[in-house]
């Protein structure tokens, strides 16, 4: 791996009641690019994601953020707010705030009690939120309540906030799920603009998707790294082959 | 040293007649996600239902067999709350399964109407109800300890309850249908198993359980239409503390409560007691704020 | 459970409009209604105080508090004891007397002055909810084990209080005082003066429950509500939050409950027990949580009613106080407000359909 990396997992293990779904995975992201990491169902991958943004502490390994800031001792909001978002299965948006509202709250910003108390939205911030609005195709919507959006927009709507926190680090667990052919192709798209600057790992099931987007792929197995390198060479490699289809290796992708 | 002794063996006392409470609620709560704030007027309808068939062995039946009403009433507060718990579940609680909160509120009113009922039917002082003679005294184990036969008997009567609840979840085809809708509800739907009457029979079960503490406590104490309140809030710091999904939490759970209480209360005052209990219990929720035992779950809220 | 009021192109002035049409009727409630009555409002009035505080907690955030009766009598207990200071002058007040107390105990010095008889009614309050809200928001612990905590605060601070009875008085409470400031409790003139304290205060109350509503950090309560987690992986720590609402909203109970011993002229650990904590409870239930006037209202509506039932028939109260529960809860959750405002849109909508206004102008919605 050349360049500086943003985010260095080492030999992270993570238990539940002695069950460990991720053990000792190792991952390293460069500060920009798009990375799928993909593996069979209870590989570990949502688990990771987890360990990374702070929703389960590692029982073990290091996960090393830019300079060496440990995630492992950090709280999720304090996380969040080093700069890594997180989008998870189920859209989670806040049904009974306006759409708006959603984008204001998720904006790059001052989370303190003092500073929200405070908070006026300045010309430059609406600005960037009626933009973000044309983005992710909810203009004329901002006023409604996001608990009355379709699943789609929903999902829309999350993307939109998650780019208004402006990560560096963007988590996001199977973004696509959902959407229509015409929305994951327009998903994918928006990945690939905004991997351009920032890093963007998805963990994806559908395989044409990865292959229509994916530069770099990370497979992992039974809490392990499998293998990394292009979709490509994925594709070709026998044991990836084996964990997804069993002994047999004539039934290859 | 003798009086610790006694202490001790009332703290397990107090402690036992908790577990009896807390038993239904944490069975509601974690199965059905509700809050049952009627469950202390449980507790009073059992009493009640005591107290009524010690007036109805009084009033009709020979001098005699007087002293025999006790076991007859241990069915017959059982049966009243179950059946009152039957009912509460089959009108108001399915409404409101899942919303914790709310079903808080609802039942406190419900509370409030059954203690008002109470208050109209028996009046407002408390009762007392006489104990059977047989159950008067105490064994004495030293000079100076002697441990009254009632609180024995409570212990006993607490110990085959909690045997037939184990034997009941653990062992028999209901028991194992009410284990899989508490842990995974649409899983269990899926396989045929009948939710709602799992819930209805789970519910009524805690009710009657709460009848029998109701039934216990007539032994301890007069009886009046407040008495449940009494008792509900430290039963729910029992499920607090214990957590939910298992029975050993709340053994622990009501042990834990009772025992403090007790100890604390001799040590201290009753009121300043209260006070540490309170923040001992702050204090453990510090190191597992779940209560003693958790489930992990991966769903985000 | 949101905001149901309509947002309309005038709201602004529309809004002001009402806060001045309200502020009128609790000016000239005076000139209407007997001392006895206009004594009776102005109780309802810090009710209210305090059930707009319970809302921003409940309503807003989430959190279900049943404890708030215990920072209402803590306010009150404040207030008593410099009331009670002040009718002894300079002698012991009678009851410690009676419990054999030689001194003045050390924590009732500093409400010999009025100044900080007020100040330490609404800090204690506000300390007491900061140390349970530190140590279970931090934790997460929350929804009903929260609440269940709040009513052991409950039944703990009623028998600490009735148990200490040489420095608190007991079950009796405090009571036996008869002047303010110099000024007699009893005096009309001096009933009127608290009465427009005590409309003022709820005045103040309101603009300042409708500022933090409207403000940013009244979204991200909102937004805790529907989901804290998710507040949480947007990088906002949601327990400073739940403490700081927690906080506030005690602080208006503690406020409530000194306004409400100077219009009573008694408090007593049964005005904070489980009952009168349920009861605000239902307030802000009735009249509709998540919206700052069905608070209000709801406080005002229910404790009307209950004066009005409850003196000649107190049994058939407590049924129908137990029935609304049930009814609210099931039928009702949105209160009173919710009602009123599905009936405004019903009323809208067939008012459109005549003069056939395209449907583009519902626009979303305020909190009020």
């Amino acid at each position: 791996m050349s360049g500086k990396a943003i985010l260095q997992c080492k030999d992270v293990t993570v238990s539940f009641d002695g069950f460990k779904a991720v053990q000792g995975m190792n991952l390293s992201l460069e500060a920009s690019g798009l990375r799928f990491l993909i593996g069979p169902n209870g590989a570990g991958k949502t688990t990771l994601l987890d360990a990374i943004c702070g929703k389960v502490k590692p029982s073990g390994g290091s996960i090393l953020y830019r300079d060496g800031i440990d995630l492992a001792r950090r709280k999720e909001h304090q996380i969040a707010e080093l700069g890594i978002g997180r989008k998870f299965q189920a859209p989670s948006i806040f049904p009974t705030l306006t759409v708006e509202e959603n984008l204001e709250l998720a904006m790059k910003q001052k989370r303190g009690i003092l500073a929200t108390l405070r908070a006026k939205l300045a010309a430059a911030e609406r600005e960037r939120l009626a933009a973000q609005l044309e983005t992710v195709g909810l203009a004329g919507r901002q006023r409604a309540r996001a608990g009355s959006l379709s699943h789609g927009e929903k999902q829309w709507l999350e993307i939109g906030m998650l780019l208004l926190q402006e990560p560096s680090l963007l988590l996001l667990d199977e973004p696509a799920a959902g959407m229509t052919d015409r929305e994951t192709e327009k998903t994918g798209e928006l990945l690939q603009e905004i991997a351009k600057d920032r890093a963007v790992v998805v963990v994806e099931h559908d395989m044409e998707f990865v292959r229509n987007f994916a530069s770099l792929v990370t497979v992992m197995h039974e809490g392990r790294l499998l293998m990394e390198g292009t979709m490509d060479q994925v594709q070709a490699d026998d044991r990836v082959a084996e964990v997804y289809l069993g002994k047999r290796r004539e039934a290859a992708c | 040293m003798d009086v610790f002794w006694l202490q001790l063996f009332n703290g397990i006392s107090v402690s036992s007649i908790l577990l009896l409470i807390a038993l239904g609620l944490a069975v509601t709560f974690g199965q059905m996600n509700v809050i049952n704030m009627a469950h202390g007027e449980l507790i009073m309808v059992g009493a009640y239902a005591t107290y009524m068939t010690q007036k109805l062995f009084q009033s009709y039946l020979p001098a005699s067999w007087f002293s025999q009403y006790f076991l007859l009433s241990i069915a017959a507060s059982f049966a009243a709350a179950f059946l009152i718990g039957l009912l509460l579940e089959k009108t108001l609680i399915r409404f409101l399964y899942g919303r914790p909160l709310d079903s808080l509120l609802a039942t406190w009113g419900v509370g409030l109407v059954l203690q008002q009922l109470a208050r109209s039917i028996f009046g407002a002082p408390n009762v007392g109800v006489k104990s059977p003679s047989w159950l008067e005294g105490g064994l004495s184990v030293t000079q100076g300890l002697v441990l009254p036969y009632k609180r024995l008997f409570i212990l006993a009567l607490v110990a085959v309850c909690l045997l037939a609840m184990f034997l009941y979840i653990y062992r028999t085809t209901a028991g194992r249908r009410m284990r899989a809708v508490m842990q995974n509800r649409d899983m269990a739907a899926c396989l045929g198993i009948s939710t709602r009457r799992v819930d209805s029979l789970t519910f009524a079960i805690g009710s009657g359980l709460a009848g029998i503490a109701g039934c216990a406590l007539t032994l301890i104490g007069p009886i009046g239409p407040t008495i449940g309140t009494y008792y509900i809030v430290d039963a729910f710091m029992v499920v607090v503390l214990g957590g939910v999904g298992k029975l050993v939490g709340t053994v622990f759970g009501a042990l834990g409560i009772g025992m403090t209480n007790t100890l604390f209360e001799y040590w201290t005052t009753a009121s300043l007691g209260k006070v540490l209990v309170f923040l001992c219990i702050v204090a453990f929720l510090q190191w597992k704020p779940k209560g003693f035992v958790a489930m992990r779950t991966r769903s985000l809220d | 459970m949101t905001q149901w009021m309509i947002k309309t192109g005038a709201s602004r002035y529309g809004l002001a409009m009402w806060y001045f049409l309200a502020a009128a009727l609790l000016l000239a409630a005076p000139l209407f209604t007997s001392d006895f009555r206009l004594n009776l409002l102005a109780k309802f009035l810090a009710f209210a105080i305090a059930a707009v505080g319970l809302d921003l907690l409940w309503g807003y955030t989430g959190i279900l508090s049943l404890g708030h009766g215990v920072f209402f009598g803590l306010g009150g207990y404040a207030m008593a004891m410099h009331l009670k200071l002040q009718a002894s002058g300079g002698r012991l007040p009678d009851f410690m007397d009676w419990s054999g107390l030689t001194k003045l105990p050390w924590f009732w010095m500093p409400f010999q002055s009025f100044g900080g008889a007020v100040l330490l009614g609404m800090a204690i309050p506000a300390a007491v909810a900061l140390f349970l809200g530190f140590f279970t928001f931090r934790n997460r612990i929350r929804g009903v084990y929260f609440t269940i905590l709040t009513q052991a605060l409950v039944i703990i601070s009623v028998t600490l209080i009735t148990g200490q009875q040489a420095f608190t008085g007991g079950t009796n409470g405090i009571t036996g005082y008869g002047q303010i400031l110099g000024h007699s409790l009893a005096a009309p003139e001096t009933k009127l003066a608290l009465y427009y304290v005590t409309a003022g205060v709820l005045l103040a109350t309101f603009v300042l429950a409708r500022i933090v509503v409207k403000s940013r950090f009244g979204k991200v309560l909102r937004a805790i509500r529907d989901g804290e987690n998710r507040v949480r992986f947007l990088g906002y720590d949601p327990s400073r939050y739940q403490m700081g609402v927690f906080v506030l909203s005690a602080t208006l109970s503690g406020i409530a409950g000194m306004l409400f011993v100077l219009h009573v002229g008694i408090i007593s650990p049964s005005m904070m027990g489980i009952v009168p904590s349920i009861e605000m409870v239902l307030w802000v239930a009735i009249g509709g949580r998540g919206t700052l006037i069905g608070a209000a209202l709801g406080a005002l509506l229910l404790n009307g009613a209950k004066s009005a039932f409850s003196e000649s028939y107190p049994d058939i109260w407590l049924f129908f106080m137990g029935a609304l529960f049930i009814v609210t809860t099931v039928f009702l959750p949105r209160g009173i407000a919710g009602l009123a405002v599905d009936g405004w849109r019903k009323a809208r909508r067939i008012v459109r359909r005549r003069k056939e206004v395209p449907e583009h102008e519902r626009k979303g919605y305020s909190a009020v």
